[in-house]
């Protein structure tokens, strides 16, 4: 009964979308104030239709109703409560319920607090948003189907995959999908501006929060798998190239530059065209993402399993949200008139170069994501393209973007001139160069984590540099504190996001100094690296809820003193016939001891160690990016979109 | 396209411009179409294993021939130049694909096509009693029990197939057994052209 519930709740929203899609269109075209004012209840209604049938699938985990073949392929009785829930979004067809329950809150969000927007613009908004939910309700209902029954129900459920069995896989897709359909409100106020044919400073301030809390939350998701994959996989890295971590990469590329361009837009009306441009860009690489890992054209760890009828369905949305998008931008666009023309060497002029490096950075990850795919299809070759390319091609790009973010953001709007602004910085770039001699000093001749050291400090300490400057820290200090407390939070947002980079960068750096080895150990036995033994004490047997486990005791010693007690295990799942590994790590914050077990053989056990200084600071730096973008959204300005009372005349005229 | 738009480009090239996004997005739809196309005809296959090997020589090798089958063993100089293409076939006879592709290997070595074996990791009693049950196909046959030249060949699992040209280059790679529709579909193909 419940199931059936969520079916129709789905379906009700699939209608309320219709609704909404078609009155906010024909609203504002036929000046229909009645049909506009109808679209925030529909959105309301959209979202509430949505969250039941959401509700209802989890709920169906929850009881584990195996009548659902939804849950009997993806759980099991044995499973923690927790991950009962989780499993809700484990699946293909969960994942969409997620997908269009996040969809739905964004228009529910934009209806709820878009009160200060025009009413003709949030109609169309709301229309677009609508739109796109219309695209996906009705590929859940036709092709996946998360409340199919199955009769007669299997006893009991056939598991998760367990590598997706812990907590910071079970909150990846929420946070990253909280990114990717974030996305879709900026793609929707970019066509509902298309359609105007009009962008302007308001429009600009209404798109911001919409984007940086969309950046936000993929900096999070994208962080967060990283990590996971650091500590999951077993293998010691935290990012590897792979096509679908790529794509969820570049609408985050993409979402940065938008976030970037959006403040030249809100503060000198110019770069209208090419942030319009950003923000149907940002939508088209999340929604290539989503064929990407649904389609099964690629092969990845990531893929849900591939079904071309599905690739088929969800391709035809990419073309007509993201083709239909562009055709409206080609048809529309060349009438917006830029207005501003400015200096090159300004506030402005840096954040063009910020958005060329950005979207170059961008353009080589599609084509390295990509180019195998069309080389098979066209040429018919089997190529992988790997680290190396993505290393070597993106450094160039990222050496001035990271130079650039410093001086970019002391730099006055309008004309500038860099002498005044490196001057603020010299202590910066001192502090960078130290990074470097130290790390030459320190770890002999290393010369790309030294740069990568150079140039997080650099970051760190610009971004630092430019809030002692707006405090007048040191020309003034005794009135910095009240002027700490005035200094907007976007500012105080921007530089902790920057800073966060920074710290992110040394993590990299870190990363470059890791030290591994393997090693056949018996009980006893010890093995060194980075100057530790690593002694493995023990091997035995263990039980958890839903799986058995080997683990190995390994003490980390330094000259005899224990360091670490470190206890990898192999855990073996009987449900699903499938095996993890769960490297054990212990962090001092400055360096990470790692260790995995691998196969045993006559009483030995094959581990790898690994010895990782700074990994750590990779995710704190993404955690204080995502707090940097909170910050910001919090500002009042930002928050509280008041419009231009041009504006306002402009879309009443227009209604 | 990364130019900025502020630009004071001419209208029509600014128009050309704006159009730009729009083709690319519709070019790169249309190859995604051939893919999803490719998965259901079977010409598009992403989970295809490529091979560092392809175009390149066999890597340097020599295996011992397997007793009591009067068959010589394989090295790399039988592959240098070996006058016309020459399948290389990797088995063992506890593979079950490999026993699902033995009558194609079987049918093409009557055919003429030369198809040289290596027993990887398998105990030389088991392959004799594998062939002695499903036929033999191959002209020679080496043993690699310690699988150490099938790592060099970069061995993704059993069975697994190369050609070899007149020349000595490897052209082709099969993961997986060898079907009626492998033979008809690619190796086919390719025999006849490198022939």
């Amino acid at each position: 009964m419940i199931p059936e519930l969520g079916h129709f709740a789905l379906a009700l929203a699939l209608a309320l979308s219709c609704a909404q899609a078609a009155f906010g269109l024909v609203g504002p075209w036929r000046g229909m104030p009645r049909l506009m004012a109808a679209t925030p209840p529909l959105a309301a209604g959209a979202l509430l239709a949505t969250a039941v049938t959401f509700g209802c699938l989890m709920w169906s985990f929850a009881v584990n109703d195996t009548s659902v073949s939804n849950v009997a392929q993806n759980s099991h009785s044995a499973k923690p409560m927790l991950y009962k829930l989780t499993a809700t979004w484990g699946s293909h067809e969960g994942s969409m319920v997620l997908w269009v329950l996040i969809l739905a809150l964004c228009g529910g969000a934009v209806a709820g607090f878009g009160r200060d927007l025009p009413s003709a613009l949030k109609a169309r908004v709301l229309a677009v948003l609508g739109l796109v939910g219309v695209g996906f309700f009705a590929f859940i209902l036709g092709t996946s189907n998360p409340f199919d029954r199955l009769w007669p129900p299997p006893p009991d459920g056939q598991g998760l995959n367990p590598v997706l069995q812990d907590p910071g896989l079970a909150f990846h897709p929420p946070l990253l999908y909280l990114g990717y359909v974030g996305c879709a409100v900026t793609f929707a106020f970019a066509v509902a501006a298309l359609i105007e044919g009009r962008v302007d400073a308001a429009w600009g301030r209404w798109v911001r929060p919409w984007a940086l809390a969309a950046w936000s939350f993929l900096t999070l998701g994208i962080a967060l798998g990283s990590w996971w994959a650091y500590y999951e996989l077993g293998w010691g890295g935290y990012w590897f190239w792979d096509p679908v971590e790529n794509a969820s990469l570049l609408p985050w590329l993409a979402g940065c530059a938008l976030l970037h361009s959006a403040v030249v837009v809100e503060k000198r009306e110019a770069l209208k065209t090419w942030t319009v441009f950003l923000a149907l860009l940002a939508f088209g690489l999340s929604l290539l993402g989503t064929f990407l890992v649904r389609s099964g054209v690629l092969n990845s760890v990531h893929a849900f399993a591939s079904d071309p009828t599905r690739g088929v369905f969800i391709l035809g949305l990419l073309m007509l949200y993201v083709g239909g998008g562009f055709a409206l931008f080609a048809w529309r666009a060349a009438a917006m008139t830029p207005t501003g023309v400015f200096a090159p060497l300004s506030r402005e002029g840096s954040l063009v170069l910020n958005n060329l490096l950005l979207c170059s950075i961008a353009a080589v990850v599609l084509a390295g994501t990509l180019y195998p795919m069309f080389a098979d299809l066209l040429l018919g070759q089997k190529i992988s393209v790997g680290p190396p390319f993505f290393n070597t091609a993106l450094l160039p790009l990222a050496v001035p973007l990271i130079g650039a973010m410093a001086v970019g953001a002391v730099l006055p709007w309008k004309r500038a001139r860099l002498f005044p602004a490196l001057q603020r910085l010299w202590w910066a770039a001192l502090g960078g160069f130290a990074a470097l001699l130290l790390c030459l000093a320190l770890e002999g001749a290393r010369i790309g984590p030294a740069l990568g050291f150079a140039a997080g400090a650099w970051v760190v300490l610009g971004a630092l540099a430019d809030i002692a400057d707006r405090l007048a820290l040191f020309s003034r200090p005794r009135a910095a504190l009240a002027r700490a407390l005035s200094l907007p939070r976007s500012a105080w947002g921007g530089a902790v996001a920057h800073s966060g980079m920074g710290v992110l960068i040394l993590g990299l750096a870190g990363m470059g100094l890791a030290t591994d080895r393997l090693a056949l150990l018996k009980p006893g036995e010890s093995a060194e690296l980075a100057g530790y033994t690593w002694q493995l004490d023990g091997l035995e047997s263990a039980q958890g809820p839903n799986y058995s486990a080997r683990r190995a005791s390994v003490s980390v010693l330094d000259e005899g003193r224990l360091v670490a007690a470190l206890a990898p295990e192999k855990r073996s799942f009987p449900v699903g016939r499938a095996t993890t590994t769960e490297a054990a790590i212990h962090t001092s914050w400055l360096s990470d001891l790692y260790a995995v077990l691998g196969d045993e053989r006559d009483g030995a056990a094959v581990l790898r160690l690994h010895h990782n200084p700074l990994a750590p600071w990779i995710w704190i730096g993404a955690a204080i990016m995502a707090l940097g973008g909170a910050l910001s959204l919090s500002d009042r300005r930002v928050r509280v979109s008041a419009p231009a009372p041009k504006a306002v005349r402009g879309g009443e005229a227009r209604a | 396209m990364t130019a900025v738009p502020e630009k004071r480009a001419t209208p029509m090239s600014r128009r050309a411009l704006m159009v730009l996004p729009a083709l690319v997005a519709g070019g790169a739809g249309l190859g995604f179409f051939a893919m999803l196309r490719g998965i259901g005809t079977g010409s598009y296959d992403p989970r295809g294993v490529p091979s560092a090997l392809l175009g390149k020589a066999p890597p340097a090798f020599e295996l011992p021939p397997l007793e009591g089958v009067g068959l010589p063993g394989l090295s790399a100089s039988d592959l240098r130049a070996p006058g016309r293409p020459v399948l290389v076939n990797f088995f063992a006879s506890w593979c079950v694909p490999c026993v699902i592709e033995h009558p194609q290997l079987m049918r093409l070595s009557r055919d003429g096509v030369p198809v040289f074996g290596v027993g990887y990791k398998d105990q030389p009693a088991d392959s004799r009693r594998f062939l002695e049950r499903h036929g033999n196909p191959y002209a020679r046959l080496g043993v690699d029990l310690p699988g150490r030249a099938s790592i060099d060949w970069g061995l993704y699992g059993v069975p697994e197939t190369y050609l070899i040209d007149r020349g000595g280059v490897i052209r082709w790679r099969w993961a997986g057994p060898v079907t009626e529709d492998t033979v008809r579909a690619d190796l086919g193909p390719l025999l006849r052209r490198y022939a």
